[in-house]
């Protein structure tokens, strides 16, 4: 367990300076209430609405259209860090890999995904 | 890994290999035909999968170990591949000219077949927990977009929703069974789980009996063992009929194999406990199963009902635990595929449409107005019931004597009471065919088309050849069987 003690310092100094900040910056701040503080954000602009409203269904499959080529990204890196110790083979299979993905991507072009009426 | 044994590797998935580039192939050109020609994606989906079918026999009975033990080729997968490719061949068949009556001709229905499909091989051949996973979700993303691919038929998106919210807290049991199993074995692959059991006392293990009981649920969810059945009637009901018929065959049968490979690999010290828990499970699930078929009077539900009393059965080869039991469920499985897509097929073609039901009325005075239908929907049922001289008997008769050779009577018993309580909803079919007056208003059989035609004949022809001449396959089993036991 001995290499685990750098991790509890760790922890426990997170936990006091968090806790330590927030106790200070009560005792000592200004405090001033207004309607404004109640807002789940201060940024200066008035609210104009609640944010709990219906959200169009476009949004959805933009986020999974990016999930699906961030996802790429994340193979991506680690075989480009690797591309000499790979050589040939690793580039035949990446090829296959983004041929893939390429077939999900003209198909959800083709089929009109990217674009926002 | 070397070039050497990656180039191996990939021998052992040239059918998912085949089947993804279909897949691919059917999506790409689906983009370039007009709406009216989208048939064609049936017929080019069939061509990949017959190739896929001669390609397992090419390469299928040499045993592979793929990815560095993530996977394997063996007879066994084998055996399953074929399963499910039989399967995925009849349901393209049907849904063809389904897909052109209901008006849901489109060229991601077949590449959504043949995704799911590509993940129900993969979870045939898995050695190790993660390919396990990666095939079932390949599976069952699919299948969920499936089930609700009629998007404006209300129950169709209803059963869609209630499969992938009940289908992903399964993932979530499985996916936590695999962790806490890892956390106490420190392996992933099922021979490292299996290597732990013969060395340590597991019974006092509660991280491993907890990982091992999650693992099940699991499974359970997805083969629809009572009491985790819930989602299946409506799920059933919903999804399109062609697609009924698939989820009946291709991932039951995929699942299951899962669950005989880890029994018989991870688990053989284990077996006891395990087989305890399967017991109650296989007796609830086939009592439950048929005693709500009982009341149903639409066949589609019905038939949705009795399917989660055949997984019951299948369910008692395992708990045999042995060589005989699991040829058993494995010949069961296959010739169920056979007979249920059959049964799926004339209700499919007994039906005014989706919206208005499958009413066990519409079946009134067919056996003789169209005498052909009501012969092979008979043929189905009785074997569906386990009547001689079909392969649903024969089955039936085999994994109840691999149960009484174990020594379980109890759960034979319960099992042959259950089978012949299920003759009556199955007969109840046949005696609307032919001994009820018609109804005042006929309702006219769908247009049988060559697909259908087609796969009526191979599922007729398999379910008597099978019943009159099993042997053959039979031994096909046994040697799948082997090739794990010995492995």
């Amino acid at each position: 367990m001995q290499e685990y003690l750098p991790v509890l310092l760790l922890l426990a100094f997170a936990v006091v300076a968090a806790t330590g900040f927030m106790v200070l910056s009560g005792l000592t701040g200004p405090k001033r209430f207004e309607r404004g503080k109640e807002d789940p954000f201060e940024c200066g602009m008035p609210l104009f609405s609640d944010a709990r409203r219906r959200v169009t269904v476009k949004f959805y499959l933009v986020a999974i259209l990016f999930l699906l080529f961030d996802l790429e990204t994340a193979f991506l890196y680690p075989w480009a860090v690797l591309f000499r110790k790979l050589g040939l083979f690793g580039f035949i299979e990446m090829m296959v890999f983004i041929l893939i993905l390429v077939v999900g991507l003209v198909y959800a072009w083709k089929s009109g995904a990217l674009e926002w009426q | 890994m070397d070039l050497q044994s990656i180039l191996l590797s990939l021998k052992a998935i040239v059918p998912e290999m085949i089947l993804t580039a279909t897949g691919c192939l059917v999506l790409l050109y689906d983009l370039l035909i007009p709406e009216e020609n989208r048939g064609v994606h049936a017929g080019i989906s069939a061509v990949g999968v017959i190739t896929a079918l001669f390609s397992v026999l090419w390469f299928g009975s040499e045993r592979i170990e793929a990815f560095s033990g993530m996977l394997a080729q063996d007879t066994f997968g084998s055996f399953f591949t074929v399963v499910v490719l039989v399967s995925l061949l009849l349901t393209l068949m049907l849904s063809r000219s389904y897909n052109d009556w209901e008006g849901i001709q489109k060229g991601e229905f077949y590449a959504l077949l043949l995704f799911s499909s590509v993940g129900m091989l993969v979870m045939a051949k898995a050695t190790d927990m993660m390919t396990i996973f990666l095939g079932l979700e390949l599976l069952s993303i699919p299948i969920y977009v499936l089930v609700g691919f009629d998007r404006k038929r209300l129950s169709s998106v209803e059963g869609a929703l209630k499969y992938f919210l009940l289908g992903a807290f399964a993932t979530g049991f499985l996916l936590y069974g695999m962790a806490l199993l890892y956390a106490a074995t420190g392996a992933t692959s099922l021979s490292g789980i299996a290597a732990f059991a013969g060395k340590e006392n597991v019974f006092g293990n509660t991280l491993f009996l907890a990982g091992t009981a999650l693992l099940f649920v699991g499974f359970g969810f997805k083969v629809s063992l009572v009491p985790f059945h819930m989602w299946t009637p409506d799920a059933y009901q919903g999804a399109p009929t062609p697609v009924t018929a698939f989820m009946s065959a291709g991932p039951k049968a995929a699942a299951f194999a899962a669950v005989i490979r880890v029994l018989v690999v991870a688990f053989p010290e284990s077996h006891p406990f395990l087989l305890k828990g399967l017991w109650v499970v296989a007796a609830l699930t086939m009592t439950v199963g048929n005693v709500s078929a009982l009341v149903q009077d639409d066949v589609k539900r019905m038939l949705a009902y009795s399917s989660i009393a055949h997984a019951g059965y299948v369910l008692v080869g395992l708990v045999s635990g042995d060589r005989l039991g699991g040829q058993a469920a494995m010949y069961y499985l296959f010739v169920y595929s056979l007979m249920n897509i059959g049964a799926f097929a004339i209700v499919m073609l007994l039906s005014e449409g989706e919206e208005r039901g499958y009413a066990i009325e519409n079946f009134r005075g067919v056996g003789f107005r169209y005498p052909v239908l009501g012969a092979l929907m008979t043929v189905f049922l009785v074997s569906l019931g386990g009547i001689p001289p079909t392969a649903g008997f024969v089955g039936k008769f085999y994994l109840f004597s691999a149960a009484v050779k174990k020594g379980l009577i109890l759960l034979t018993v319960i099992g042959v009471l259950n089978s012949a309580a299920s003759v009556y909803y199955y007969l109840r079919v046949v005696v609307y065919m032919y001994m009820l007056p018609e109804r005042a208003e006929e309702v006219r059989p769908r247009p049988v088309g060559v697909g259908v035609a087609l796969a009526l004949f191979i599922a007729t022809v398999g379910v008597i050849a099978l019943g009159i001449f099993p042997k053959g396959l039979l031994s096909f089993a046994e040697s799948s069987i082997l090739s794990i036991f010995l492995s």
